[in-house]
């Protein structure tokens, strides 16, 4: 059953009579009730800040089911963002079931996302982001970059023109960024020098020449709203050469670098800010780590792991002031909403959302819904091949039986069938597939089209390779990515999930070091030997020229299958036995 | 071009300090590659300390080290290594888990700020090791560079 928003509305209006009222306040434990309407929210204070971030390229609404296994560990064990399913929803006070229950987590996933509908869309952004701004006046939008992709079809083809153009259009502020960097320096350049000129500034105070350490964008800006000085200061995506392809980027260095962040902090204030803003691609654990070292920072409008937190969490900075730490979820599916009410000299008090934006609810604003399907509807060439986008995304690959989702630490039913396409396609034991964050949703009964295949997919290193792994080497890359998911010092992170595997099984303590997380490595019941030799595929290598090279793409590994099997059904999920986990909140069986 | 070569300038180029201390005479190049050699070819911290600053007795001391969390590139991480120490006449930088630890060392002339910057080599996660000697002291301090497989992020 699918609501409608008459229905919606209708069921607002008796919810209304019932006595449901928006929370008077957004401090902790405050934001959840289930609000009679999700988007009324008359401002509070002076200075507001409009954020989203991770939105993948998708321009049209989307299925996104959060995740069921989120683990934190060491001192972020069972603090937001590493909270899930009913966890989650108790240590913010929200109803289940219920429209925010469904935003936030994956309970009863399919029935909910069968009521609520699609999330996100930039039509349907749009909209919210002008009702939001109608109310502000001044109000800044700031987007957290990987917006370009990857997991877009359109952007890949368009080299991102498609995203640089409803940027402009959404009325976008500020933006910095991770997977930009994925198109290459070059085209960086030429959209922050040309298209984005004199209309969104591209902001990172990490980004430097290699050689000489010179800052290749500006680190900040000051924006005066309503009578007061704001910065707002960039942070690109900390490990870009090393989570993605070095030869992109080659000239340039990255690096958390928090003691130029609070240089950067302390020259902003000197230029007379008196609210500072870091608009940051860190990730969660990161920013909390970086707002406890560097002094000053008001706020973190946070991104990259793709946390869908409601509520910002206060952290004490080193000389005892607070910022408060957000993320703002991904694939267009929140608005996040900081209001601050500064007062001689000081923040007296702050409002702050994160707006599920369900497409269902909201009305698509016309010129944007104009322009996303003039800009789909388009011949490209791309690999000598030249074709309809909206065509070849409407291609219908196969049906599939049961819910495919990616987001996790470990395997989701996508990352299996990609797996298991792999596995097949180019004649492997064993497929590692990676641990990306985006990828969006496909409902049981739902048609796999290309384009969920390009969500799943879609970057512009797509190679699919097939090398001779020993054992040894198999734990060494198990253990290499566990340590970047589950260091327990969060500057050590990554912020992707763990590789996903196909064939291989095993077991991970994620409380352990490097070395001792991973055990039980299995193929078909038989443990895997060190010395022995196993044929592995896998796609996305950062190398430049990748060993094993196969010289196919990974959609199109992925769509051959699927075309091959006209219909998918996932009836195991090659998880790994979980160890030292007990009690963490996150993560839930399902 | 020789890549080692490139490296090499690369090096020495980014250290600004130490190339104007080169350049101002209070480094000897020649000198300190002549008798630095057998540090260079130690197989432990242990050895190569003993062999360039004549002892591995050492206490932890006021020195930063920077450096990033995650190497981009193994072959060339940059490492700066500052102290508000006085009297500061040897610095040694040293990756542990290198089959050669010692990176670089350096003699500082009377009165030079200690500051060196500089790109080393790591084949492998390691903790890097900084060593100073001031005043006849030696006082280290040690800071923990992981180099990863890479891939797989966000």
């Amino acid at each position: 059953m699918n609501l409608s928003r008459r229905e919606f509305l209708q069921v607002l209006a008796a919810a209304g009579a019932a006595g449901f009222s928006l929370p008077a306040s957004a401090r902790l434990g405050a934001a959840g009730k289930n609000p009679s309407d999700p988007y009324e929210l008359p401002a509070r204070g002076n200075v507001s800040i409009l954020h989203f971030t991770d939105c993948h390229g998708q321009l049209l609404p989307v299925y996104f089911r959060e995740p069921h296994i989120n683990l934190g560990v060491a001192e972020m064990k069972g603090r937001p963002p590493h909270l899930v399913g009913k966890a989650l929803l108790e240590r913010y006070g929200i109803d289940h079931p219920g429209l925010l229950s469904h935003a936030y987590t994956y309970l009863d996933y399919v029935k909910l996302a069968e009521h609520y509908g699609r999330v996100g869309g930039f039509a349907h952004l749009a909209t919210l982001v002008k009702k939001v701004r109608d109310q502000r006046p001044g109000a800044l939008l700031l987007d957290g970059g990987d917006t370009w992709g990857g997991g877009s079809g359109t952007g890949l083809w368009t080299h991102a023109q498609d995203m640089v153009d409803a940027q402009l259009k959404l009325g976008v502020d500020i933006m910095t960024g991770h997977w930009e960097f994925t198109f290459g320096a070059d085209r960086v350049r030429e959209i922050v020098e040309n298209d984005f000129a004199g209309h969104i500034e591209f902001l990172a105070q990490n980004v430097v020449d290699v050689d000489w350490g010179d800052r290749i964008f500006k680190p900040y800006t000051i924006r005066e709203m309503n009578g007061v000085n704001v910065a707002v200061i960039g942070q690109s995506f900390p490990y870009t050469p090393i989570a993605n392809p070095r030869h992109m980027v080659a000239e340039w260095s990255f690096g958390i670098r928090h003691g130029e962040m609070q240089d950067t902090v302390n020259n902003a204030r000197a230029d007379g800010a008196e609210v500072v803003i870091l608009l940051s691609h860190n990730g969660m654990d990161v920013d909390i780590k970086l707002a406890q070292v560097v002094d000053g920072i008001d706020a973190i409008m946070g991104g990259h792991t793709h946390d869908a937190v409601p509520a910002p969490l206060e952290i004490k900075g080193p000389e005892g002031g607070t910022c408060l730490v957000t993320n703002g979820g991904s694939n267009g599916k929140f608005l996040g909403v900081l209001d601050l009410d500064f007062r001689d000299g000081r923040i007296r008090d702050y409002q702050y959302r994160l707006l599920p934006v369900f497409a269902n609810l909201i009305e698509p604003d016309p010129d944007m819904a104009r322009y996303i399907e003039q800009v789909r509807d388009q011949e490209v060439t791309y690999d000598g091949q030249t074709f309809n986008m909206k065509d070849a995304l409407s291609e219908e690959l196969a049906v599939s039986e049961d819910l495919l989702y990616r987001r996790g630490n470990f395997n989701g039913t996508f990352d299996q069938l990609i797996c298991d396409a792999l596995m097949e396609q180019v004649d492997a034991q064993i497929a590692f597939s990676p641990g990306f964050r985006w990828g969006t949703t496909v409902l049981p009964g739902m048609p796999i089209t290309f384009e969920h295949v390009m969500d799943q997919t879609g970057l512009t290193y797509p190679a699919v390779t097939r090398n001779e792994m020993s054992g040894a080497m198999i734990k060494e890359i198990l253990e290499d990515v566990a340590d970047n998911l589950y260091n327990k010092d969060p500057f050590y992170q990554q912020g992707g999930d763990m590789v996903r595997v196909g064939g291989l099984q095993y077991s991970i303590d994620p409380t352990r070091s490097i070395g001792e997380r991973i055990g039980d490595m299995e193929l078909n019941g038989k443990p895997i030997a060190p010395n022995e030799s196993y044929v592995v595929a896998g796609w996305a290598s950062v190398q430049e020229q990748p060993a094993g090279n196969t010289g196919r793409k990974i959609w199109d590994v992925v769509a051959d299958y699927l075309r091959d099997h006209e219909t998918v059904s996932i009836s195991e999920l090659n998880e790994p036995k979980l160890r030292g986990v007990e009690g963490n909140p996150g993560v839930s069986s399902v | 071009m020789n890549s080692k070569r490139r490296v090499f300038l690369k090096g020495t180029l980014a250290a600004g300090t130490v190339g104007v201390a080169v350049g101002a005479g209070l480094l000897t190049p020649s000198t300190v590659l002549a008798s630095a050699r057998e540090g260079f070819e130690a197989g432990s911290v242990s050895d190569a300390l003993k062999s360039v600053m004549g002892s591995d007795s050492h206490d932890s001391g006021d020195i930063t080290i920077s450096a990033p969390e995650l190497a981009e590139n193994g072959a060339v991480v940059p490492i700066t290594v500052e102290s508000s120490l006085t009297g500061v006449t040897d610095i040694a930088i040293l990756a542990a888990a290198n089959n050669n630890p010692l990176t670089s060392s350096y003699k500082l002339g009377e009165g030079t700020k200690a500051y060196v910057a500089t790109r080393i080599k790591m084949g492998d996660s390691s903790d890097i090791v900084a060593v100073l000697k001031a005043n006849g002291q030696l006082y280290s301090s040690s800071r923990e560079v992981k180099v990863t497989i890479g891939g797989c992020g966000g």
